[in-house]
């Protein structure tokens, strides 16, 4: 699978009462979620987010609250993939869990810019930054968490092994 | 291999006589936490995925506390879906108006979490039950639902940071100050994937509120979970409450950490942590001048007994300062009942605070006190995150009930000695 866009990039500790503030938390339907996101740190994120485009962070991105609420307003609003130098953990097994694609890479983190056209291959795990004709390689995912993610995420993994096992 | 205390519940929650750092597991659940806001998406993920029932329905907690007596329509209507869930799967443990606390200070009074428990919660303070001696930790609704359904989880068997506490706090420091300290040392993402475990003498004086409130802030750290080893004051505590048999772990003596890191309790000064982040902190002495229009004391991190008994001490024959609005949330009912019967809250109101029934409110800008463009409060709460409390502009000091509650008196952060 291949993922292409243009990358939104944000600073180190982005968190989660900036990804979706608190205040929207009273539903859990992902299109309002999707409405308010990245709000209360860049006001035209929504206005400017196209399908298919790239969020870029820093340093433990994602860390606060273990609101799903984020990586769901994120994945919502079109993000195709999440790229940070490190993810905070509630937010890191959410995102997997949820199935929003994201990849930890310091180098990727450092060199791409915001407005850069950058291409993931979520096979090989590298990123082409096609603005700066420059690669970077991503850590790839543990098979554990790569069959979470081919089985469509850990509920339907958790159900599909319990329709085998009571088919035995 | 020599393992840290963490390392040892969770090998034997998955059956194993050992696990090594990075080791992939699945574990076995003695409770499941959700809230009014994280237990909507859990139960819409549960029902979608067609589960018929969930694995123990005395190992299931559920609590209505972020935006509860209901703020708005909308919360109401998350609220009653969390009620029929727990009727129709009678949860033993479902807590609403009229018997909720803030979720943290609720589990352990009711003695509903013991030592060496496994404990998930689709809220990301989950991490407090580590003061009693459990591996108890933050997750998401869809590890909330697989929990409810399966009574697993899974994790990464996470390396640790010892923190070797020697000395004795001053009278006018609590655990707020510790924790702040710390976090200030270590940062924000000090401690990310890791463990970090309190142990030492300095610990065994550490009330069971100051742990609790430092295991509360691990998470602010980047840790997965904090854990104190279990001592005399944590089985005094436990068997007051106990509602379950309880299993004692230790660290191996030659288990191996990342790092060892000693904290001088003694040398420990009032800490507030300035906007946007946990770890900007200073000494309270050094931010005199900064005006407040706010003060929030409360919280899961510091709406307990002995918290209120620090600012009702510091309040009694005292106004709050004008121009401040100050409110005091107890955590839980119990607290509350017990500040009415120690005449805390008649001090409270006279002092000018306005009093609020139980709920986490304030403290994640919800309602019950959100802050306008440009203002500034003080808060025992656990995160000054940018519009955290209301306004983008609005900035919040993170601090202890004692520097919190003189603060509110002078009307600008100061040093609790000041007053």
């Amino acid at each position: 699978m291949i993922a292409h866009g243009t990358v939104h990039k944000y600073g180190d500790n982005v968190d989660t009462d900036v990804i979706i503030p608190a205040r929207y938390l009273n539903t859990a339907n992902h299109a309002e979620l999707a409405a308010h996101c990245m709000e209360d740190i860049d006001r035209e994120f929504t206005s400017k987010v196209k399908k298919g485009d790239i969020l870029v962070g820093g340093a433990n991105f994602g860390c606060g609250s273990s609101r799903e609420h984020a990586p769901i307003a994120i994945k919502e609003a079109g993000i195709s993939v999440v790229i940070a130098k490190t993810f905070a953990r509630i937010f890191y097994r959410n995102a997997i869990n949820i199935g929003l694609a994201i990849l930890e890479c310091p180098e990727a983190s450092a060199n791409i810019r915001g407005g850069d056209e950058v291409e993931v291959d979520f096979d090989t795990g590298v990123i082409t930054n096609l603005t700066k004709n420059e690669t970077y390689s991503a850590q790839p995912f543990p098979p554990f968490i790569q069959e979470i993610i081919a089985r469509g995420g850990l509920l339907s993994s958790i159900s599909e092994t319990r329709k085998q096992e009571a088919s035995k | 291999m020599a393992m840290t205390m963490t390392q040892k519940i969770l090998a034997s929650h998955a059956g194993l006589d050992s696990v090594v750092p990075g080791q992939l597991i699945k574990v076995r659940l003695d409770m499941v936490l959700g809230n009014d806001i994280t237990s909507p998406v859990a139960i819409n993920e549960f029902e979608k995925f067609g589960f018929d029932g969930v694995f123990d329905k005395s190992k299931i907690a559920l609590v209505m506390d972020h935006f509860v007596p209901n703020k708005d329509i909308k919360a109401a209507q998350q609220t009653r879906q969390c009620r029929c869930f727990a009727a129709k799967h009678c949860i033993r443990n479902y807590f609403d108006v009229g018997d909720m606390g803030i979720e943290h200070a609720l589990l352990p009074e009711k003695g509903l979490v013991a030592p060496g428990d496994v404990v998930i919660g689709a809220d990301s303070h989950t991490c407090t039950y580590g003061a009693l001696g459990a591996f108890s930790t933050g997750v998401g609704s869809t590890d909330m639902a697989a929990g409810m359904a399966t009574g697993e989880a899974w994790f990464k068997v996470p390396t640790a940071i010892k923190f070797n506490l020697t000395g004795k706090l001053k009278s006018c420091c609590s655990g707020k100050d510790v924790i702040l300290h710390i976090i200030g040392k270590i940062g924000v993402d000090g401690a990310l994937y890791k463990s970090m475990e309190f142990t030492g003498e300095g610990m065994h004086t550490l009330t069971m509120d100051d742990r609790l409130c430092m295991a509360n802030m691990a998470i602010e750290a980047g840790a997965k979970n904090g854990i104190f080893e279990v001592d005399d004051v944590t089985m005094a505590y436990y068997s007051e409450r106990m509602t379950h048999p309880c299993t004692v772990y230790s660290a191996d003596p030659d288990a191996e950490y990342d790092e060892v890191i000693d904290v001088d309790l003694s040398a420990i000064e009032p800490t507030v942590a300035c906007p946007h982040l946990p770890e900007n902190t200073e000494p309270a002495s050094g931010l005199n001048g900064v005006k407040l229009d706010q003060c929030v004391i409360g919280s899961c991190t510091n709406g307990r007994i002995s918290d209120m008994e620090t600012a009702a001490k510091i309040f009694e024959g005292r106004h709050v300062a004008p121009g401040v609005r100050c409110i005091v949330i107890p955590a839980t009912q119990s607290v509350y009942l017990e500040c009415i019967k120690r005449g805390y809250i008649e001090t409270f109101i006279k002092a000018g605070c306005a009093v609020s029934t139980p709920t986490c409110g304030p403290c994640l800008g919800g309602y019950m006190g959100i802050l306008a463009e440009g203002e500034t409060a003080i808060a025992t709460t656990n995160r000054n995150f940018v519009g955290r409390m209301g306004h983008v502009s609005s900035k919040i000091y993170l601090a202890s009930p004692a520097t919190a509650a003189v603060s509110a008196v002078k009307g600008y952060i100061c040093d609790p000695r000041e007053l």
